[in-house]
């Protein structure tokens, strides 16, 4: 029987030549991430281990950008833990605010996740890099601190759903809407401790933007990974980042599979998440009904510069509705500089919107953007909890950066398609 | 064995609900505990007493990695949780911080709100006081007894560092 892509990276990482879906494997580890609400946990888990120090100072990543700049004394306080103990181990990969971007962006970008990597990271989102051909899983602050020790994890080797997507993609379909949509086929719980693996002639168009943003959501089915396979787009992308060597992988044509599901992208509409679900996933032209407080275009699952380019096409030379309030989160620093040249951030200030420095912020309704009673944004972040953005009573609406953009000026959900 | 009256809720009970956010510039365990569920049940912490015992429907914790979460629920004085199924970090997270919890969909649909529950964590029976059933809850893996019989991960990774 053949392996898939993420048996294979496993196997590769705990020196066996295969590994079958369920076997317990213990895994070496190339990178280990943490931020400022997760690895202070792991940081007194870790003293208590009696390490002398990480397993790698160069495998270790630890990103203050939830609560930062900091937003309160308590949290000024968090990130002074992941300061004292990077300055203490002498951590390579610590990011200070000013060079720091949202983690799931950054860590790309600067190439310390690479194809065929394992990774872990005490974040939910950190299956983002499967866009990059490499297995990578969210874990808790026990499990990050571990294997700041170790250099390993234990896994149970997932069962794998692959998602054939097929056709031409229309305009203003984007990653985000393939991702939100199949989540609304498939429910939040449809891919529970699984792979999945996104595949076909779409995903070999789509860029690595559009990638990331699908890997960035496989846990909202409850994914255990998202991955893709390596391509010559993310040689292009990875080439001139790598500063280690690195390794393709392929699933291999006979590789097993628990479901296959195929998805026609030629008649899909751009999609909107009604709260309180990433599930509940509608055609925009079913949402124009809903009136909007607050838009956000940002956060690990759309804060990259591909995304603001979308953003300020739409913008230009149009205003943010007089009872909205647009917040533009570029992701990284190398993000923010790069929207300042290309003229980006002057098309969001003339618009009316406020451009932040990057931040998790609102996206978990942190600061930088918290929701009043009753109100209402939309948002391209990846939750639409209960309470997700502020109070129990606002609403999430989760949709792409061109929907965002669109429906921050005309006040209320729509497309792009129906601006002047 | 664990004992004590049920707080029952739905499926796809979320991390952001069991721990909100704004209160995650803390780690303490009383602090957080002092606000676990008010998001979706207001009444939870003022109700819940040492013991008391969580089910739920499906994908119990989807969401973040916080492991605030178990923290909050464990520190709020639940011994156990009892659901159809758990989002994998919460279960990985709820090992790691000495939070029982067992699958068992035949137990969440024969117990209801305010039964009082006996759950035998040895052999995994859960019996409902309340109404005399009992049902059997999926045994954990052996790699996962282990972990849970030294004492969580952390012990685990000690044992390891020595050697």
């Amino acid at each position: 029987m053949g392996q898939t892509i993420t048996q294979k990276i496993l196997a590769a990482h705990c020196g066996k030549e295969a590994v079958e879906p369920g076997e317990l494997v213990n895994a070496r580890l190339d990178m280990v991430l943490g931020n400022d609400i997760t690895a202070p946990i792991a940081i007194a888990e870790f003293a208590k281990i009696g390490a002398e120090t990480v397993f790698d100072k160069d495998r270790v990543a630890l990103v203050p950008d939830h609560s930062t700049p900091n937003k309160d004394i308590k949290s000024a306080q968090l990130v002074k833990i992941l300061r004292d103990f990077a300055r203490l181990h002498n951590i390579t990969n610590f990011f200070e605010i000013g060079k720091m971007g949202i983690e799931h962006t950054l860590l790309p970008d600067e190439g310390l996740v690479l194809p065929g990597d394992a990774i872990i990271g005490a974040d939910s989102h950190t299956c983002t890099y499967g866009a990059l051909g490499a297995f990578s899983t969210g874990v808790g602050s026990t499990d990050l601190a571990c294997a700041m020790a170790l250099g390993e994890t234990w896994f149970k080797v997932p069962e794998a759903i692959k998602f054939i997507y097929y056709g031409k993609m229309p305009k203003w379909v984007s990653g985000k809407d393939l991702i939100l949509y199949t989540i609304g086929k498939i429910g939040v719980d449809g891919a529970l401790y699984s792979t999945m693996e996104f595949t076909g002639e779409t995903i070999s168009e789509l860029d690595m933007a559009g990638r990331f943003t699908m890997c960035n959501m496989a846990i909202e089915a409850g994914g255990k990974n998202g991955i893709i396979e390596p391509d010559e787009k993310t040689l292009a992308y990875v080439n001139p980042r790598a500063k280690r060597e690195f390794k393709l992988y392929k699933s291999d044509p006979d590789a097993a599979y628990k479901d296959v599901i195929e998805i026609d992208v030629s008649k899909l509409e751009p999609i909107v998440s009604f709260p309180h679900l990433p599930e509940n996933a509608r055609p925009i032209s079913e949402a124009a009904h809903i009136k909007l407080d607050q838009s956000v275009i940002g956060s690990c699952t759309n804060g990259r510069i591909e995304d603001l380019r979308v953003a300020a096409g739409i913008l230009k030379g149009r205003k943010v509705h007089p009872d909205v309030r647009l917040i533009v989160i570029p992701a990284t620093q190398e993000i923010y500089l790069q929207s300042i040249k290309e003229g980006l951030t002057e098309i969001f200030v003339e618009a009316g919107g406020a451009v932040s420095t990057p931040t998790c912020g609102p996206c978990l309704g942190g600061h930088m953007g918290v929701l009043a009673e009753g109100e209402r944004a939309v948002a391209t972040t990846n939750r639409n909890f209960v309470g997700r953005m502020g109070h129990t009573k606002s609403e999430v609406y989760l949709a792409s950066p061109a929907i965002a953009a669109a429906s921050a000026v005309l006040g209320r959900l729509g497309s792009p398609e129906e601006l002047s | 064995m664990l004992k004590g009256k049920v707080h029952k809720y739905g499926s796809n009970v979320d991390t952001d609900v069991i721990i909100p956010a704004r209160y995650l510039n803390t780690t303490d365990p009383a602090e957080l505990a002092s606000h676990c569920m008010e998001d979706i049940d207001a009444d939870f912490v003022k109700t819940v007493e040492p013991g008391d015992i969580i089910v739920a429907e499906d994908n119990f914790g989807c969401g973040s990695s916080r492991e605030h979460a178990p923290i909050a629920i464990k520190a709020s004085g639940i011994s156990c949780v009892v659901a159809n199924t758990f989002a994998r970090i919460f279960y990985r997270n709820s090992l790691n911080t000495g939070l029982p919890i067992l699958e068992c969909p035949e137990a969440v649909a024969g117990i209801g709100r305010g039964d009082t529950v006996e759950v035998d964590l040895g052999t995994g029976k859960i019996t409902n006081v309340t109404t005399g059933a009992s049902f059997q809850a999926k045994p954990f893996p052996p790699f996962m007894r282990e972990l849970i019989e030294v004492g969580g991960l952390v012990n685990y990774a000690k044992a390891k560092v020595g050697e």
